[in-house]
């Protein structure tokens, strides 16, 4: 058992991987003699060499389009995008080629590549260097979709979406990359994909979100387990393929939902959420759901940052309604 | 203080006249079997082609994109391949997919609206059709980069329209081929048109035209790889320098960008009329340079072609097309399929929606 944060859990994931299977090649921007700029991959150029950690040209689509020609060749890419603002121009190449390749194809060819790249905003950090675009990819049939929220999971998420035999965007909340340290086991473990976590349990009512705002809401939890009120939090941990089941059997204990995320709202994730919990649970409802979000607005300058992302007093204030009505 | 840093140069090369008079010092060594080959392929293409054209007149398939003019292109380039090497399509070589083994059928089926078509079968080197424009030379170069660096002896041959070099995902190919020197080697097909935009600009101050480069084949020059021009209508032409690019790039020797200069007879697709942008002159003119006629001249000339060989020819691809598309149209797809292949498992979330569509 090591005390790892969750940048250093998934270098720790993507040594294992390595480790133990040749085929698994990273690859990005800055990830070989530099360590990557979070230092994700720190130390793996050095381990494996300039052909299994690759620096490649500034070139987004460059990347996913030359990881999905590697996957159909035998390797498991595992592609570094430096910001969530930058996967934008692979979008293409990840819509049209890696969510589709097993589909079009009736699975001749399939495309088991990691896109991992760090979300979210709360860093200070420059425009474009803030978004939450999981909607995007969750909203693509054929791609998974998986944001940890803790150094455990970081670990075995990854080495799990590596494994995985479809293509996997990672989305590991910067926010958090060092917020937390925690015990990570040693050597080789998955998180299985499709498992949402109970992050705490509860009565009253289901905070449901997932990366940096799991810790939000826990807090939230804190704060107001003194005021009487039971929150359950659900950390939904892989969006795509989510585990409704879980999700939905916490609604319908609690009867009361808020989605908390940082994306902004109208069709966010909480918007599906929402949709399959009326769906589904209706008359277990005890008050209307509600979704605690990321305004409408592009992510704001660092400046205000804090006033966009959702935050305990925010999330708390939301709880009180669904309690009250 | 003012100098020259670089020149740079682009070669074009031609083996054959548009009389199909040969250039004895540039003739590839190829047998007599594989001459014939390599004229029989080019039938196969224009009697697929002209099949397919038919049967969307009668809405037996889809939308399809025509080959007419572009065979000496097609052929010559993947006969040049190996069957270790991979080719990466993108919607108008249809006869590349043949000469991978992919049976007739698939293509029918393919363009008759099914994803059966391109489950292509495992021995073959090919990727599916792809519609995206350029966004397959990406993938060229991430197989080749994979396989250099699996030490597998094998190229990738990368088919992309001059419209393509207009995008951005071929400029990145590029440029991830150059830097790795990956073993890949790019081919446009210059034929001159994108649907309605012309290749070159005819405007000295304004576009409405592809680009105001001179060639296509300089564009590999800002990658540092090597360019070359190639007379797309001459099949010996096509073939000598695709090879020796493939050969070079198995040796380790690094990537080539091939520039084939052809002219497309038919419409950009079976939704398009080129008479609202075409001059028939023009057409008539690039008409006279086509490849198959060409190449019959000069296989006429080494007596390897005469009435009867071209009867036996014309029956076989006849024979060959028409069961593809007797064998394709039994095909019926599987509606589940729809549900089956968007992951290697079934999601719960389309296991519900699978059971959805069957009530």
């Amino acid at each position: 058992m090591a005390r790892l944060t969750i940048v250093e859990a998934v270098r720790d994931a993507l040594d294992v991987e390595m480790g133990k299977d040749d085929r698994v090649i990273v690859l990005g921007e800055d990830v070989g003699a530099n360590g990557g700029v979070f230092r994700a991959t720190d130390g793996l150029y050095k381990k494996y060499g300039q052909k299994r950690v690759i620096d490649t040209p500034l070139s987004e689509s460059g990347i996913v389009g030359t990881s999905i020609g590697m996957a159909a060749n035998g390797l498991r890419p595992v592609a570094e995008i430096q910001f969530d603002g930058f996967t934008y121009p692979a979008f293409d190449q990840l819509f049209s080629h890696a969510a589709k390749l097993r589909n079009r194809s009736r699975g001749r060819y399939a495309c088991p590549l990691v896109l991992r790249f760090p979300y979210g905003g709360g860093i200070r950090a420059l425009e474009h260097h803030n978004e939450s675009p999981e909607t995007y990819f969750v909203h693509t049939p054929g791609l998974k979709v998986v944001v940890p929220s803790n150094p455990h999971d970081a670990k075995g998420l990854l080495i799990a979406s590596i494994r995985d035999p479809d293509p996997v965007v990672f989305m590991e909340p910067k926010r958090i990359y060092r917020a937390i340290r925690d015990n990570v086991p040693e050597g080789d473990y998955v998180v299985e994909l499709g498992r949402a976590r109970i992050a705490r349990e509860g009565t009253d009512v289901s905070l449901i979100a997932w990366g940096a705002m799991v810790r939000e809401c826990e807090k939230t939890a804190d704060q107001l387990a003194s005021k009487g009120i039971s929150c359950e939090v659900i950390d939904v941990r892989t969006l795509s393929p989510c585990d409704w089941d879980s999700l939905l059997a916490s609604a319908q204990k609690t009867g009361r939902v808020v989605v908390v995320h940082e994306a902004p709202r109208t069709l966010g994730f909480g918007a599906e959420i929402a949709a399959r919990v009326q769906e589904e649970l209706l008359l277990y409802l005890k008050s209307p759901i509600i979704r605690v979000t990321g305004y409408d607005t592009p992510f704001p300058y660092f400046k205000l940052e804090n006033e966009y992302l959702p935050n305990p007093e925010r999330i708390g204030r939301a709880v009180e309604q669904v309690m009250k009505f | 203080m003012e100098k020259t840093v670089k020149t740079f140069s682009v070669r074009y090369v031609q083996i054959l006249d548009e009389n199909g008079d040969v250039d004895k010092k540039l003739e590839p060594k190829l047998s007599s079997q594989q001459l014939r080959e390599l004229y029989k392929w080019m039938v196969v293409e224009r009697v697929f082609d002209n099949t397919a054209l038919s049967l969307q007149r009668e809405g037996r398939i889809g939308t399809y994109a025509q080959s007419l003019g572009e065979e000496a292109v097609h052929v010559g380039s993947v006969y040049a391949t190996s069957d270790a090497d991979w080719v990466f399509p993108d919607y108008r070589e249809h006869v590349a997919f043949l000469m991978k083994g992919v049976p007739v059928k698939s293509l029918f089926m393919h363009w008759g609206g099914s994803e059966d078509g391109m489950r292509l079968p495992e021995k073959s080197n090919i990727f599916p059709v792809c519609i995206p424009v350029g966004t397959q030379t990406l993938h060229g170069v991430g197989v080749a980069l994979a396989a250099k660096i699996k030490k597998e002896k094998l190229a990738t041959l990368t088919f992309v329209g001059d419209a393509s070099t207009s995008t951005g995902d071929f400029h990145e190919g590029m440029n991830f081929a150059g830097t790795f020197m990956a073993p890949a080697v790019i081919v446009v097909r210059n034929n001159h048109w994108a649907i309605s935009v012309p290749r070159t600009c005819n405007d000295p101050d304004w576009g409405g035209c592809q680009t105001r480069a001179e060639t296509l084949a300089q564009k590999a020059i800002a990658y540092g790889i090597e360019g070359i021009q190639v007379d797309g209508n001459d099949i010996l032409a096509v073939y000598s320098v695709v090879k020796k690019a493939l050969d070079k790039a198995r040796k380790g020797l690094g990537p080539t960008l091939v520039e084939c200069i052809c002219y497309r007879l038919g419409a950009h697709t079976t939704a398009d009329d080129p008479t609202r942008y075409q001059d028939p002159k023009v057409v008539a003119a690039w008409m006279r340079k086509e490849p198959l006629a060409r190449f019959q001249r000069y296989l006429k000339k080494k007596k390897l072609w005469d009435e009867k060989f071209e009867a036996a020819v014309q029956a076989e691809a006849k024979r060959m097309v028409q069961q593809g598309v007797q064998e394709a149209e039994q095909h019926k797809p599987k509606a589940t399929d729809m549900f089956d292949f968007v992951y290697e498992k079934l999601t719960p979330n389309l296991k519900k929606q699978r059971v959805e569509w069957q009530d």
